[in-house]
């Protein structure tokens, strides 16, 4: 069975519909790139994966357990999916320690030491434990993200989701953290990626899923994706975001 | 008339000044700690999508921010005793002025604050609950880890100017009889014929008070804006 499971999910704003039928899957162990031009409904269809963002019809499992049935504990099956945010979303107010024990601590009820052991672990991992207790306004944009990766992983997900993650940062700064989620894609973690980085793609991605106007018009293999023609609007889609 | 200023009087009253002042302060103690909580949760049932909260709270911010704080007073030291007393069939003075002013205070400030803690709560980047769910936080934990101490710091400096103007609103209990600050001048100044000199002074001290309290909180805001 699949890790995520996506069917014929719908949503509208108001009168408007954002997401049209859209249907895949991500398998265990399995890393898949979301793209497509902007206003898509990439970042829209993560969202509900982990019901951030409801939506009206169809069905998601992951783990096979329902996103959107009233009766399953949405903050139990969150804190078992880590997110990543395009804008970071560190908590400002409070360490960088603080900000990967707080999840632990009050989600898995993990004491204090206990917490801070495991995420200075993964702090390490990202390579940014000697900034462990600064604030993440101190933090260049592409530690932030990373220290943002750390957090979600400190939470031993079953798969993770990422929104765009290299988006608001400086080109430089891609790099650092692309690196990160490559070594985490080589390690096995199960993840759905939406993001432009199509270097990115090329080199872990499983499967590419090209999203336009909230309809899922592409799902195939990395080769398939990159080599063979695809439909006019992916064809589109590559060659201007692979020129840049 | 000019020039015969007996400013012992003061001294000589300062026994009624000083329980006044302890009256002021005590109200004033209770209506901001009661306001900041009760304009917490009605801030939070405004921004929620359940119309069965956010409708009667939206109701009761706007009803009471439309109505002048001193009838607020009235209503609370007339109309209390007697609903209670049409509910329990009693007659009588159900509750001192003091309680039906602290129940007016409480009212009258939970509204003011609430509209206070809601921007301070919208000025909040939707991003930062999103993260917090995403851990597996509920909304409470996601509110009270996350939002509500980033809200609160945004918010420190008009929540103090409130509260200094909370405090001077305090002398509006004298329409129930109480004896504040202002009360306990007013009858000092009775008793001894000397009520020039005691407002003055009442004028003074207020403020003292109240300028101290601006200043101070001008010295936090500059504190606090640097993030």
């Amino acid at each position: 069975m699949a890790m995520i499971d996506v069917s014929g999910v719908s949503k509208w704003y108001g009168a408007f519909q954002v997401l049209t039928e859209c249907s895949t899957q991500v398998a265990k162990g399995e890393v898949i790139v979301i793209c497509g031009p902007s206003g898509s409904g990439k970042s829209t269809l993560i969202k509900c994966v982990n019901a951030l963002e409801p939506f009206q019809k169809g069905t998601i499992t992951v783990d096979g357990i329902s996103v959107g049935d009233p009766k399953t504990n949405m903050p139990k099956l969150r804190s078992r999916i880590g997110m990543v945010f395009q804008n970071f979303e560190l908590f400002p107010h409070m360490t960088v320690e603080d900000n990967l024990a707080i999840g632990q601590m009050k989600v898995l009820g993990r004491p204090r030491a206990e917490a801070m052991e495991r995420g200075m672990k993964y702090l390490d991992r990202v390579g940014l434990k000697a900034h462990a207790p600064k604030h993440p306004g101190q933090l260049s944009g592409g530690q932030q993200q990373r220290v943002a990766i750390a957090r979600a992983l400190s939470m031993d997900p079953i798969a993770m989701l990422f929104d765009e993650p290299t988006s608001a940062l400086d080109p430089e700064m891609i790099t650092e953290v692309l690196d990160v989620m490559v070594e985490l894609a080589r390690e096995g973690m199960t993840m759905m990626c939406v993001t432009h980085e199509m270097g990115f793609a090329r080199t872990v991605a499983h499967r590419v899923v090209f999203m336009d106007q909230g309809r899922i018009v592409e799902d195939c293999t990395k080769d398939e994706f990159f080599g063979s023609p695809r439909g006019e609007r992916a064809q589109l889609f590559l060659s201007k975001i692979l020129h840049n | 008339m000019g020039g015969d200023f007996d400013w012992a009087v003061i001294w000589r009253s300062r026994e009624v000044l000083w329980s006044g002042m302890l009256l002021s302060l005590k109200l004033f103690a209770i209506a901001l700690t009661g306001g900041i909580f009760f304009g917490t949760l009605l801030a939070l049932a405004r921004l929620s999508s359940w119309k069965i909260l956010s409708w009667p709270a939206t109701g009761f911010v706007n009803l009471i921010r439309s109505i002048p704080f001193i009838m607020a007073i009235f209503w609370f030291y007339f109309l209390t005793p007697m609903l209670v007393g049409r509910i329990t069939g009693q007659q009588g003075e159900a509750v001192g002025p003091f309680t039906s002013a602290v129940v007016a205070f409480i009212l009258v400030e939970s509204a003011y604050y609430s509209e206070i803690i809601r921007a301070g709560i919208q000025s909040i980047p939707r991003g930062q609950p999103w993260a917090a769910y995403a851990l597996g936080m509920n909304y409470w934990q996601a509110m009270g880890f996350v939002v509500l101490p980033q809200a609160f710091r945004n918010m420190v400096p008009i929540m103090l100017t409130q509260a200094i103007i909370l405090f001077q609103d305090t002398s509006l209990v004298y329409v129930v009889g109480l004896k504040d600050f202002l009360g306990a001048a007013s009858k000092g100044g009775q008793l001894t014929g000397r009520i020039v000199e005691l407002y003055i002074f009442v004028a003074v001290v207020f403020f003292l008070i109240c300028f101290g309290a601006s200043w101070a909180v001008k010295k936090i805001q500059a504190k606090y804006s640097v993030r």
